[in-house]
């Protein structure tokens, strides 16, 4: 990923509760970044921070913008920071009409003649979040997946730039979850803001998040590209049983006698069973580390499709413990997209696998974590 | 022999009092309602409790307090020369002032537990909504609390109407100027004026059921809305 020369920069400190809050990262001011982690560990401080609804000391810099900088006494109020904040409830004004809500912060940077942004317009944004109908209802009567978009459209008409979003699904149910999901998915398509996303849920972020800022009590304990952290063995995420890793694909060819779709990574070339968008369309992929097995000769005898060459980066597992972690570099020589590999320590040993080794990946399955584009066309139809 | 206008005279007044008092209230109980609801001061229960007092206060104890205030040897006393007036001591300005600290319990609290009922989250997502705190309340916290405030006028306006020991201590009864309902009606009594006591006295009573009816039924609805 290229070096951004103005990118969101934020560190703060202070006392919450139980355990000092201390947390640095340096994000880029493009894509989706996931602050991750469990429960209580000061994601949502760190973000209210960043709007300025709370206060720590420290410095937050968003694109060149100084919002705070405790040093030099710098800290602007809410108000004046050009931020779209979605908090995990809707909380709409129960006075307001749809329309009204979402016309609330666009009419106040309208008066403060703001320069226009270039941020999208009252039409795209309905557009967008699929809202039309809904503007002249009272806010009472919508459902929790409409509020919550809503609520994203009255974020999105305040010009900000930058989204906030605190676990902006957690209050709702699975089925609306996978109802709001593509509509989210379309504004990172389309839209060049940069957006901050709070997540307990991991298959949210191999959904949405490029970025990834993992928090552990009040600490910042890595931050970097998904797929980097992903494989990254000093990392719970590789060591956890539903470790997965994202890749990003694109489209190559479309078998349409078997209903296959072909889809180029760096270093390979992945199958995945049925028709899935145009060629050239981008789609995000996730291999599960428990799919994938390895063989040090190319089978010809297996069922499974994807028997890619690939080379050991690193194994991690602790002495005793019944399966181990395999790093994978794919690609023969070992450059390109990482993978993980959950295999037990006999076969390790049966093997004798080592880093530097050339092996085969065996994919049991690709999982398409995301439609993208094609349910973002059409939400109704996502699966 | 039904004297109209020594029934209309009394009424008149007190309506007069009654709605101006509760204009004074609601102008100067909502800010004092907006601190106590939001302030994080470790007094500010203090404060509420002197607002409250009156809730508790026998009314000839404030209007005790009030006269000596307002009468001549008062400060009242003293200050009133600066303007050449009267002192405010049985006079219609120094009834509405008076009623306005008897009914300000009646009014601040209602508005308090509105702006409470509407937490910090509304005003934090109009922040985040470049909306600065001034602008904040006047287009999220003002309108959310409207029930807190028909409330705080009804109740305002209607224990307005129903006071007697502090009109009679610092107003005494002067026809025209301080001769209020409750008053009146005392005074048909002492002198058994039967009819017209009647006339005043069924009057309050429909008068009271209607005033507390109304609040029902609006808090009802404002209950339905807020789901």
């Amino acid at each position: 990923m290229k070096q951004d020369v103005r990118p969101i920069d934020v560190a703060l400190s202070g006392q919450l509760g139980s355990f000092a809050l201390d947390a640095a990262f340096n994000v880029p001011t493009h894509g989706v970044t996931a602050l991750f982690g469990p429960s209580g560990c000061g994601k949502t401080t760190v973000l209210r921070c960043l709007a300025g609804l709370q206060r720590l000391s420290g410095r937050v810099v968003i694109g060149g913008d100084v919002w705070q900088d405790s040093d030099a006494g710098i800290f602007l109020p809410p108000h004046r920071r050009h931020i779209g904040y979605v908090f995990q409830e809707a909380s709409l004004f129960s006075h307001l009409s749809v329309r009204d809500n979402l016309l609330y912060g666009a009419k106040r940077v309208k008066k403060a003649g703001s320069p226009d942004a270039g941020g999208p317009t009252f039409d795209d944004v309905i557009d967008l979040l699929g809202i039309g109908t809904l503007l002249e209802r009272a806010t009472t009567t919508l459902s929790g997946g409409e509020r919550q978009r809503v609520a994203v459209g009255r974020a999105l008409l305040s010009a900000p730039r930058v989204l906030l979003m605190d676990e902006p699904l957690s209050a709702l149910d699975r089925m609306t979850k996978d109802e709001i999901l593509p509509y989210f998915e379309r504004l990172h398509e389309q839209l060049s803001l940069p957006i901050l996303y709070i997540s307990h849920d991991l298959s949210e972020i191999e959904r949405l998040a490029d970025t990834l800022v993992l928090m552990r009590k009040g600490r910042v304990i890595a931050s970097g590209p998904l797929g980097e952290l992903q494989t990254d063995a000093a990392l719970p995420l590789l060591s956890a049983p539903e470790a997965t890793v994202v890749l990003e694909g694109r489209v190559a060819a479309i078998d349409e006698r078997y209903a296959l779709t072909e889809l180029t990574v760096p270093g390979a070339r992945l199958i995945v069973p049925g028709r899935h968008g145009a060629v050239g369309d981008r789609r995000r992929l996730s291999i599960a580390a428990s799919d994938v097995s390895l063989a040090l000769s190319l089978p010809t005898d297996s069922t499974i499709l994807n028997s890619l060459p690939a080379r050991i980066l690193a194994i991690e597992g602790d002495t005793g413990a019944p399966q181990v972690s395999v790093i994978l570099a794919l690609g023969a020589d070992g450059a390109d997209s990482r993978i993980a590999a959950r295999i037990t320590r006999k076969s390790l040993e049966h093997l004798r696998l080592r880093a530097g080794d050339t092996v085969f990946a065996q994919i049991k399955s690709v999982a398409l974590v995301a439609a993208r584009a094609a349910s973002a066309a059409d939400p109704g139809e996502h699966q | 022999m039904l004297d109209a206008q020594q029934l209309w005279s009394p009424i008149r007044l007190t309506l007069e009092l009654a709605a101006i008092t509760t204009v004074l209230l609601l102008v100067v109980g909502t800010p004092i309602a907006w601190w106590l609801a939001r302030s994080r001061a470790r007094w500010k229960e203090a404060v509420a409790t002197v607002v409250a007092m009156p809730l508790v206060l026998p009314p000839t104890v404030l209007g005790f307090y009030l006269l000596l205030l307002f009468g001549p040897s008062g400060p009242g006393g003293w200050i009133a020369p600066i303007w050449g007036g009267r002192t405010l001591a049985f006079t219609f300005e120094g009834l509405v002032l008076a009623s306005v600290l008897y009914s300000m319990p009646f009014v601040v609290q209602p508005i308090r537990n509105a702006f409470e009922a509407i937490g910090d989250r509304p005003l934090e997502v109009a922040a985040t909504l470049r909306a600065s705190p001034w602008d904040a309340f006047w287009s999220v916290a003002l309108p959310l609390a409207r029930p807190g405030f028909l409330t705080a006028a009804v109740l305002g306006f209607a224990h307005t109407v129903g006071e007697f020991g502090v009109v009679l201590m610092i107003g005494g009864n002067i026809p025209n100027e301080t001769k209020v309902l409750s008053v009146a009606i005392y005074d048909f009594v002492e002198t058994q004026q039967w009819r017209e006591a009647h006339i005043l006295a069924g009057g309050m009573l429909a008068f009271s059921f209607i005033v507390i009816l109304t609040m029902f039924v609006l808090e009802k609805s404002a209950g339905r809305q807020r789901q």
